[in-house]
């Protein structure tokens, strides 16, 4: 029954085995039942997939690192619910490949920073954090506003998404340019993009190709937006 | 087996040729990398406290460049010392030369400063998965896997074709470092890639689950890359620096076995309050906590092993920051599980504090294990008689211990002033402050952590001229390097 150290000791092999199956265990007891328990998300109405300029935005996020300075992830504290608003449900970040709950504040919390402010707001601010907060340490993200979004291959990225899970149906993705230059145009008809992506914030690309800070944010101006939680009830957030 | 046994190895034996070739290139490049990834924090750092330095958008901003820090501290700095130490300290405990030939041996090096400089320059460039610690796109993940197969195939060969009847306690560490950062990768790089030839991948997992997954892995390149595979490092230098055996065997039975299978539970506690299920928070706070026992039995191990060689600490500076570094080791492992009560936690999470906590632990256990260690081996790989100058180390030793000071006491009260100043409130029963009265209000501790920081890094450029003297001195080798490799090692060694 019990195995005399000295046989693990001496062969690498048995030392080998054992090491990895006692560093497996943990990993397995915590992470495989995520998948299969069903209260793990919550069922809540009005998380959608994102628009095709908000995925374009979030990756913007990504490869800037905001997500270094900000979290994504109103925890269920007082104060927290106070200054941010409703703590952040798992539903509200299920198609976020990958998550950005983030682990640090050195700005505030974004969970719900959507329809907080302005859209001409967000861009003097990430022109020039400064102007509008003076005491911010966060750099200066001009050059978002000079730098035109590449968006030829979206629908590759909605493909994508759809290939690790998002429910992007196939006419969203052969809409995907289309919605995109929408999403980014005052006078176009929105119709069709808001039937597929609800509450998508226009972001007015006026006169001038459409810039990697108008896809950024379409993005901020979408998070934490989609559940209603007037009409969500406890019973829907009980896990 | 303990050190005294392998100290007692019969001369009669014929000479083992090592491969020190690999080892000191791995040195050489973790000098290098500490002096990179020292300047890059500190420059960060000032950006916190000042941040018109954030003067070229994009690349110089401030979330472009700091994955350059952490990863040059922990895989460039942290990983090749591992990758050099854990190569000295095989062959000799094995008795054998690396498995392999030189060749892979240099594959190993070489690709692993490749990854290094790749992922440092895709930060810059743009290119992040967005998880700490592991921001590399796929396609540099996956030329990180075959490295470290190859990495994985020279260690295991080498203890296979071992001549010595035991596999020597450090090894065990090492390997399971090995073993387990090659698990964690594989597990949360799974994504699926735009194109093939494009960097841009999705993760596999979203939301609650990635968050946990990326945790999982976070937590565990703290615990097998910082925590496992240092202590690999402790087992065999500090044995070897004091010249005494280790404190006892069974602890160290005791301490591989609990520390490797309680840490993989920890990684929850990143994540307490969150929308991850509860029950996945309890299981990871509990387990936090339990780990804080197998910490200290690892510390009590590393310290006791000096019982009788305590003088040693007055003349040699090397081994001074080797058990200063399992101090901080003590310190640091009982900080954690303090941090992951989730009453706590509620406190101390997103705050400074955990910037702290951090660098109590990378710079007091991991920088001053790996300082001590290339403080011994460079004169016993270069067959030097003894370092340039001790007294230049031991002011290396003083400067970067008050810069630790420094920075973690700053980053402790700037980190319970945020945490306290977020959930503040006032007469009415409204929120206190504003998000940026706090920002305000640490602006002097970001001061005196850049401080900190040009403390450490100034005693790392003292190591870097006292090494450099250190090889520049007159060698101790009465005949051609190679043939005298061995009678060297044991003459500085006692082996």
């Amino acid at each position: 029954m019990f195995i005399r150290h000295e046989t693990l000791e001496k062969n690498a092999f048995y030392l080998l085995v054992a090491a990895l199956v006692t560093v497996a265990i943990g990993g397995l007891v915590e992470i495989v039942p995520q998948f299969f328990i069903e209260n793990t998300i919550e069922k809540v109405k009005g998380v959608r997939p994102y628009s095709p300029l908000e995925l374009a935005g979030r990756n913007i996020y990504i490869r800037e690192g905001c997500y270094l300075c900000h979290s994504q992830q109103i925890r269920a504290l007082r104060d927290e619910v106070e200054r941010y608003g409703h703590y952040s449900l798992a539903a509200e970040s299920m198609y976020d490949h990958p998550f950005q709950w983030g682990s640090k504040r050195i700005g505030p919390d974004l969970a719900r920073v959507g329809g907080k402010y302005s859209n001409d707001w967000h861009y003097a601010h990430l022109r020039n954090p400064q102007s509008v907060v003076p005491e911010s340490l966060m750099p200066r993200y001009a050059f978002l506003e000079e730098t035109p979004l590449s968006y030829e291959r979206i629908a590759e990225d909605l493909r994508t998404n759809r290939a690790v899970g998002v429910p992007y149906t196939d006419e969203d993705i052969a809409n995907a340019r289309a919605d995109l230059e929408a999403q980014a145009d005052a006078n176009a008809n929105h119709d069709a993009l808001l039937k597929r992506y609800p509450k998508a914030v226009i972001v007015p690309a006026i006169g001038h190709t459409i810039t990697e800070m108008d896809a950024l944010i379409a993005y901020l101006q979408v998070l934490g937006t989609m559940v209603n939680f007037a009409d969500t009830s406890e019973e829907q957030l009980q896990r | 087996m303990s050190a005294a046994e392998i100290t007692a190895l019969p001369a009669a034996r014929s000479a083992v040729v090592y491969n020190d070739a690999v080892v000191k290139k791995f040195v050489i490049a973790s000098v290098f990398w500490a002096v990179v990834a020292f300047l890059v924090g500190v420059f960060i750092a000032a950006e916190l406290a000042w941040p018109q330095l954030n003067f070229w958008p994009p690349y110089l901003n401030f979330g472009r460049i700091r994955p350059v820090h952490t990863s040059a501290a922990i895989f460039a700095f942290g990983g090749s010392a591992l990758l050099g130490t854990s190569f000295h300290v095989v062959q000799r405990t094995c008795r054998a030369r690396l498995f392999g030939g030189e060749a892979l041996a240099d594959f190993v090096f070489w690709g692993y400063q490749l990854f290094i400089v790749m992922a440092a320059l895709s930060y810059v460039l743009g290119f992040s998965k967005s998880r700490e610690y592991s921001e590399p796109e796929w396609h540099l993940i996956l030329w990180l896997v075959i490295v470290w197969v190859a990495y994985l195939t020279i260690f295991v060969g080498t203890l296979v074709k071992r001549e010595e009847p035991h596999i020597y306690v450090a090894n065990w560490f090492y390997l399971s470092f090995i073993l387990t950062i090659a698990m964690l990768v594989i597990v949360n790089n799974l994504a699926i890639p735009v194109s093939v030839f494009g960097a841009k991948s999705y993760s596999l997992f979203s939301g609650a689950q990635d968050a946990l997954v990326q945790w999982w892995y976070g937590h565990n390149a703290v615990g097998f890359f910082l925590t496992a595979g240092f202590l690999g490092m402790m087992y065999y230098f500090i044995p070897k620096a004091a010249n005494r055996p280790i404190y006892s065997y069974r602890l160290s039975i005791v301490h591989f076995w609990s520390l490797i299978f309680i840490y993989i539970w920890a990684g929850p506690h990143h994540l307490h309050w969150t929308a991850l299920p509860d029950w996945t928070q309890t299981v990871g706070m509990a387990f936090s906590v339990m780990l804080w026992m197998p910490s200290w039995g690892g510390m009590i191990n590393g310290l006791m092993t000096l019982s009788g060689a305590w003088d040693k600490l007055r003349t040699d500076p090397g081994l001074r920051f080797s058990v200063t570094a399992v101090g901080f080791y003590g310190m640091s492992t009982f900080e954690g599980p303090v941090m992951s009560v989730r009453t706590v936690n509620a406190l101390s999470h997103y705050t400074d504090w955990g910037i702290g906590h951090v660098h109590s632990g990378s710079l007091g256990w991991v920088a001053f294990i790996t300082f001590g260690a290339i403080y011994y081996l460079v004169p016993a790989l270069w067959q030097r008689k003894g370092l340039y100058s001790t007294r230049l180390a031991a002011w290396h030793y003083w400067i970067a211990t008050l810069g630790i000071v420094l920075y973690i006491t700053s980053m402790w009260v700037a980190g319970i002033m945020e945490g306290l100043m977020w959930r503040a409130y006032d007469a009415q029963g409204f929120l206190q402050y504003s998000f940026i009265d706090s920002i305000n209000a640490v602006h002097p501790l970001y001061v005196v952590r850049w401080l900190g920081g040009m403390f450490f890094l100034t005693g790392m450029l003292m190591m870097v001229y006292n090494l450099f003297m250190t090889v520049r001195s007159p060698s101790t080798a009465t005949r051609p390097a190679e043939a005298i490799e061995i009678p060297a090692i044991v003459g500085v060694a006692g082996e």
